[in-house]
C-alpha cells in the first residue's frame, strides 16, 4: 500500500465476457468482479496460496492443461472458461477424491447444511464413489475446551493452518504425516497452545474442526441468526448469534461470524464467539430482589420499581439531588447512557453521574475539539500506510485492532511503531520497537514534540538515543498516520500528542476497555459533561429542550464514594457498574446509602443494595453501541430471557413511578404511528413483517416509551456527530461518529481517574466470570502451562 | 540428546548460503541424525530456534521423509527395499527371511540394540534387485543365503 506504485490494468475474457483488473491480480479474484464464481477449498483471500485442492481448475487458451484458478495472475488477453464439461468433470473427480475418505456422516456433522465440501457435492454430483478400499479412521479429538477435531471429515486445504500462523500468528497448527496420511496437527501433541480464537473453527470449509460450545446441539437452519454487536470489548466486532426458542424465551446457542459483513471482516475472537454463555449461567438475576429485614428477598417488579421509585423521591425532595449519586455502565446502549444522565440531571436534578473510566476519552475530546478528521475508524486501521502504538497490549485487550495492524502489515506493509512498557506479541510486526520503563509514556511524547531532554529518561539498554531519533524522524517523516494509545496516556498528555499529530495528518484512536465506554463518554456519563463533551456549565441547547439543569459540576465517582464514607450520599442509583470490585471501596462506607442497582449477576456492589433490578444483556435488547474508534453500530436483540428487562424500561418505570413527564423523557409516538396489524386481529406474523417494513425504510415506529430509538432521535438531533443515515445503521453498517471532533468541553480540572481494566483474552469483568467457557479455557490454561509464545515463522 | 558444538557451528555457517534459514532445514536434520543416530526433542527445539519455526513445523517436516526418525534405530539400519523390481526379484521372501532371522517386524529394534528393520521404497538399485541399504551401504542381487552373510558381517563389524 505504502509505495505502491501505478499498477496499469489488463483485460481478459471469462466466459465470453469481458473483465478488466489491475495487472496482477489473481484469475479468481477477477473472475468474482464479474459475478462469475470459481469453486475452491484451498483458496481463501488475504491468506497465502497453497494450490491444495484442485477445485478451481480452469482452461485457459494456450495453456496445455487445466490451471488453478487461485495461483494464476491474468494477464492481457487471456481467454479463459470457467464452466464447460471438460471443467465439469475435473471437478468432478476432485470431489470423488476427496470423498474417497470422507465419512458422509453429514447427518449427525456441526457443518451439515453450512458445508462447502456439501454445497459442491451437490453442484458437480460425484456422490456415488468408485473406491472399494476402507476409508481411513481416526477417533475425534479435544484439542482445547473449545476445539474439537475430527480427523476423517478433514479435506487438507490448509485454510486453518493458515489463518492460525498468517492470520493470527500464533502457529498452533501444522501438518504431520505429511503424505498419504497428513493430518491437520496441534502444536502440544494432543492439545493446542493458543488464543483459542475459533479461527480455524470459522475457516474450516468442512466439519472437521468443531465448536466446543456448539457441538451436536443444533442444525443451522433450526435457529434464527442475529447479527448483533459484541458485549465484551471495546472494538465492536460484528457477532452473529444463532438463536433458538426455549422454555424460557429464546436460547443463544452459538456466536460465529457467519456472514462476515461486520467490521471485524473475517475475525473474531475467543469472546465475540464463545462468550455469549453467561447469558443462561445459573448465577443470573431473573426476579427483582428487595431487602426485607436485612435479606434479599425475590418480589414482583411492581413491587420493586415502586419502592425504588419512592424513595428516590423522597430523599429528592428532602435532601436535594446533591444527595443521590449515579454510576453508569461501560456495556449499557448510547441510548441507556442517555437516558440515565438526562433521568439524573433532570429527574433526580444531579450531576453526580459518572461510570467506571478505563480511558480518558474527555481528554481526548477536549485535545481535538474543533478539528476534523482527527478520529481513526476501526477499518482504517486495516489500510493505514503507518500506524503509532503507545501503550496497551491490543493482543489482549483489543484483539480485533491486533488483527487488523497484523493483517495490514502483512498484506499491505503498512509500517508500525511500537512504543510499550512491556515486549509485547505485536513487537513481532513492528518496523521499530521502543521499550519504555513503565510511566514514562508521556515523556516519549514530550520528546516526539522536540524535547529532546525527554530523552534522558528514555534511553536504557536497548533504546539508545539514536534509536529514539530515528524513532522520531521516520514518524515525522509519515503522512496519514494513525496514532493509537491507551489509558497510559491521559490529560495534557493527549493534548501533546495530539499537537505532534497536528503535522503528520494523524488520527487517533483511544483505547478504552469493555463493549461501550467510548459511548458512555459520547453521551455525558460524566458529572462535568453533558453528551457530545459539553459543559454542564453551558448547557443551554440542552436546557431549552429539558428544562432548568443542575449547572454545578457533580461528583465524579471516587467523590461519591467519598461522601457516601462520609455519610452525605443519601442514595446511590447502579446501573451496570461494579465499583466496589474495580475500585476496591469498602463496603462499609454505604451502609447509610440507599442503593438501587441494575444487574445481571448480584455482584459485590449489588449485594450491598436495597433495590436490585435485574437487567437484560446486550445480547438481549436492541440499540447503538459506539466501538473504541467511534464507529456507532447496531444491536440487534437476538436472546430473551424471562424475567428481565431492558436497563432502558427499568429507567422509564423507576423515573415513572418517581413522577416525572415519561413523554419529556422519551419522546416517543410523535413520530410515524404505524398500524402494527393490531386493527386486523392477532393474525401471527403481521405485525413482525410490518416491523421489518418499517425498519428497512428507516422509519421505526416509536410507540412505546420503552423504544431507544425514540431516544436515538433525541441523540442524533442533540449530539452533534451523531447525525447519519439511520438507514444505513439499519442495514448493519457502522457509522463513524465525531463527538469528540465536536465537544465543547472547556478546560478539564486536570484530575482524571482512568482506571483501566487490565482485562486479558480470556476475562471480561463481570460477564466474564460468568462464562463458563472463558473459565475452562483459564482452567486449561492453568493446568497445561503456557511456555514463552511461539517463534514466528 | 544434542547435537555436537562443532556440528552446530557448522550448520551456522552453512545457513548463510541459503536463501531464507529454513531451505537448510532438511540437510541440518539429517546430519544431526548422522551424528547422534536420531532425531532428537533436543534437535527438534535447536533447530526450529535456529530456524525461526515453530517445533511444530520442525515436527511436520519430519514427517515427510521416511528416512527421518524420531527414536534411536539400531547399530545396523535394514532397510529393504520392497518396490516393484525388487519384489518381482523376491524382495517380499527377503523381507519375511529378514523378520524371521532377527525376530523383528518393520521399524523395530533387535532388543539387544544391534538391527533394526525397514521395509522401504525404491533405493534405485533396480538393476540388481533385490537390493538392500544397510546404514548408507548397499547389498545387491540378494538370496535370503546371501543376507544372512550381510547379517554376519555386521555382527563381526560391531565386535572388532
Amino acid at each position: 500500500m505504502a509505495d505502491q506504485k501505478e499498477v496499469k490494468n489488463v483485460s481478459i475474457t471469462v466466459d465470453g465476457k469481458q473483465v478488466t483488473a489491475p495487472a496482477g491480480t489473481l484469475l479468481i479474484e477477477a473472475c468474482k468482479t464479474v459475478g462469475i464464481e470459481v469453486p475452491s477449498f484451498c483458496y481463501y483471500p488475504g491468506l497465502s496460496l497453497q494450490a491444495a485442492c484442485r477445485m478451481c481448475l480452469v482452461r485457459i487458451e494456450k495453456m496445455p492443461k487445466l490451471q488453478t484458478a487461485c495461483t494464476v495472475p491474468i494477464t492481457d488477453g487471456m481467454v479463459v472458461t470457467t464452466e464447460s464439461d471438460e471443467v465439469r468433470q475435473a471437478r468432478k473427480s476432485m470431489i470423488e477424491l476427496l470423498l474417497g475418505n470422507h465419512p458422509l456422516d453429514c447427518p449427525v456433522c456441526d457443518a451439515g447444511g453450512e458445508c462447502e465440501l456439501q454445497d459442491m457435492t451437490f453442484k458437480y454430483g460425484a456422490a456415488e464413489s468408485r473406491y472399494m478400499e476402507g476409508k481411513l479412521h481416526k477417533d475425534e479429538q479435544q484439542w482445547s475446551p473449545v476445539v474439537y477435531f475430527d480427523r476423517p471429515r478433514c479435506i487438507l486445504c490448509y485454510r486453518c493452518v493458515r489463518v492460525c500462523g498468517e492470520g493470527m500468528d500464533v502457529w498452533a497448527l501444522g501438518v504431520q504425516n505429511r503424505g498419504s496420511g497428513s493430518v491437520i496437527a496441534p502444536n502440544r501433541d494432543d492439545h493446542l497452545e493458543c488464543e483459542e480464537c475459533g479461527m480455524c473453527i470459522d475457516i474450516c470449509p468442512v466439519g472437521a474442526l468443531t465448536s466446543g460450545a456448539y457441538r451436536y446441539k443444533t442444525r443451522p437452519w433450526e435457529m434464527n441468526h442475529i447479527g448483533t454487536i459484541c458485549t465484551h470489548c471495546g472494538d465492536g466486532c460484528k457477532t452473529t448469534l444463532g438463536v433458538r426458542r426455549s422454555d424460557t424465551g429464546t436460547d443463544i446457542v452459538r456466536g460465529d461470524n457467519r456472514d462476515k459483513s461486520g467490521i471485524n471482516g473475517d475475525f473474531l475472537c475467543i469472546k465475540g464467539r464463545y462468550a455469549f454463555d453467561y447469558f443462561d449461567h445459573p448465577a443470573r438475576l431473573k426476579q427483582p430482589l428487595l431487602r426485607k429485614n436485612g435479606q434479599l428477598v425475590p418480589v414482583s417488579w411492581e413491587e420493586a420499581v415502586d419502592h425504588a421509585g419512592k424513595r428516590l423521591r423522597e430523599i429528592r425532595d428532602s435532601k436535594g439531588g446533591q444527595a443521590i449519586g449515579v454510576i453508569g455502565s461501560n456495556r449499557t446502549t448510547n441510548e441507556e447512557n442517555y437516558l440515565l444522565q438526562k433521568f439524573a440531571r433532570t429527574v433526580l436534578g444531579t450531576n453526580n453521574i459518572d461510570h467506571h473510566r478505563t480511558a480518558d476519552f474527555a481528554g481526548l475530546a477536549r485535545a481535538i475539539a474543533g478539528k476534523e478528521n482527527a478520529t481513526a475508524t476501526m477499518r482504517d486501521v486495516f489500510t493505514a500506510p503507518a500506524i503509532l502504538l503507545i501503550g496497551n497490549d491490543p493482543t489482549e485487550q483489543h484483539p480485533l485492532l491486533a488483527w487488523n495492524i497484523r493483517t495490514n502489515v502483512r498484506l499491505n506493509q503498512a509500517k508500525l511503531y511500537l512504543a510499550n512498557a512491556n515486549p509485547i506479541k505485536l513487537r513481532r510486526q513492528a518496523t521499530r520497537f521502543v521499550q519504555l520503563a513503565p510511566g514514562r509514556e508521556g515523556k516519549l511524547v514530550s520528546f516526539l514534540n522536540g524535547d529532546d531532554a525527554a530523552a534522558g529518561s528514555l534511553t536504557n539498554a536497548t533504546v539508545s538515543n539514536d534509536v529514539l531519533k530515528q524513532f522520531r524522524d521516520e514518524l515525522r517523516s509519515q503522512q496519514n498516520l494513525i496514532i493509537i494509545f491507551g489509558s497510559e496516556l491521559q490529560g495534557t498528555d493527549i493534548a501533546a500528542l495530539v499537537k505532534f499529530g497536528a503535522g503528520l495528518k494523524a488520527k487517533f484512536i483511544c483505547l478504552g476497555d469493555y463493549a461501550n465506554s467510548r459511548g458512555a463518554a459520547d453521551m455525558g456519563v460524566y458529572p462535568d459533561l453533558l453528551p457530545g463533551y459539553n459543559a454542564v456549565a453551558s448547557a443551554v441547547k440542552f436546557s431549552e429542550e429539558w428544562g432548568p439543569l443542575p449547572s454545578a459540576k457533580g461528583l465524579s465517582l471516587t467523590e461519591m464514594a467519598q461522601a457516601a464514607r462520609q455519610g452525605q450520599l443519601a442514595a446511590l442509583y447502579l446501573v451496570g457498574s461494579n465499583p466496589i470490585a474495580d475500585y476496591d471501596f469498602d463496603p462499609a462506607a454505604f451502609r447509610n446509602t440507599f442503593i438501587v442497582a441494575q444487574e445481571l449477576f448480584l455482584t459485590e456492589t449489588a449485594t450491598l443494595a436495597e433495590v436490585v433490578l435485574p437487567a437484560a444483556s446486550a445480547y438481549e435488547k436492541s440499540g447503538t453501541f459506539t466501538n473504541t474508534c467511534g464507529d456507532l453500530q447496531l444491536l440487534k436483540k437476538a436472546g430473551d430471557i424471562t424475567g428481565v428487562k431492558t436497563d432502558f424500561e427499568i429507567i422509564v418505570r423507576v423515573a415513572e413511578r418517581m413522577g416525572a413527564d415519561i413523554r419529556k423523557l422519551v419522546p416517543f409516538g410523535g413520530a410515524t404511528r404505524a398500524d402494527m396489524g393490531q386493527s386486523r386481529g392477532a393474525q401471527s406474523g403481521e405485525a413482525d413483517r410490518h416491523a421489518v417494513w418499517l425498519a428497512a425504510n428507516g422509519m421505526e415506529p416509536r410507540m412505546s416509551p420503552f423504544d431507544p430509538m425514540a431516544i436515538l432521535d433525541e441523540i442524533q438531533r442533540l449530539v452533534p456527530g451523531y447525525e447519519g443515515s439511520r438507514l444505513n445503521l439499519l442495514a448493519g453498517n457502522e457509522q463513524h461518529v465525531t463527538a469528540a471532533e465536536h465537544s465543547a468541553a472547556g478546560p478539564g480540572d486536570g484530575l482524571v481517574q482512568i482506571v483501566p481494566s487490565n482485562d486479558t483474552l480470556f476475562t471480561s469483568g463481570t460477564l466474564g466470570r460468568y462464562s463458563n467457557t472463558l473459565n475452562s479455557v483459564i482452567e486449561n490454561h492453568r493446568a497445561n502451562p503456557v511456555d514463552q509464545e511461539v517463534m514466528a515463522d | 540428546m544434542a547435537i555436537s558444538e562443532k556440528l552446530d557451528a557448522f550448520f551456522s555457517e552453512k545457513m548463510k548460503e541459503y536463501p531464507t534459514s529454513r531451505s537448510f532445514l532438511v540437510p541440518m536434520l539429517l546430519y544431526s541424525q548422522d551424528e547422534i543416530g536420531y532425531v532428537s526433542d533436543e534437535v527438534i527445539a535447536h533447530l526450529a530456534k535456529k530456524t525461526g519455526l515453530t517445533e511444530l513445523e520442525v515436527r511436520n517436516v519430519i514427517s515427510y521423509y521416511s528416512m527421518l526418525r524420531t527414536k534411536p534405530a539400531g547399530r545396523y539400519n535394514v532397510q529393504v527395499c520392497t518396490n516393484i523390481s525388487c519384489q518381482l526379484r523376491g524382495a517380499d521372501e527377503l523381507f519375511a527371511h529378514c523378520k524371521k532371522k532377527l525376530g523383528i517386524g518393520h521399524k523395530q529394534t533387535t532388543p539387544d540394540g544391534m538391527f533394526s528393520l525397514e521395509e522401504v521404497e525404491c533405493i534405485g538399485a533396480c538393476s540388481w534387485a533385490p537390493a538392500v541399504q544397510v546404514n548408507y551401504d548397499f547389498h545387491e542381487n540378494l538370496t535370503p543365503q546371501k543376507m544372512d552373510a550381510v547379517l554376519e558381517n555386521c555382527r563381526k563389524k560391531a565386535k572388532q
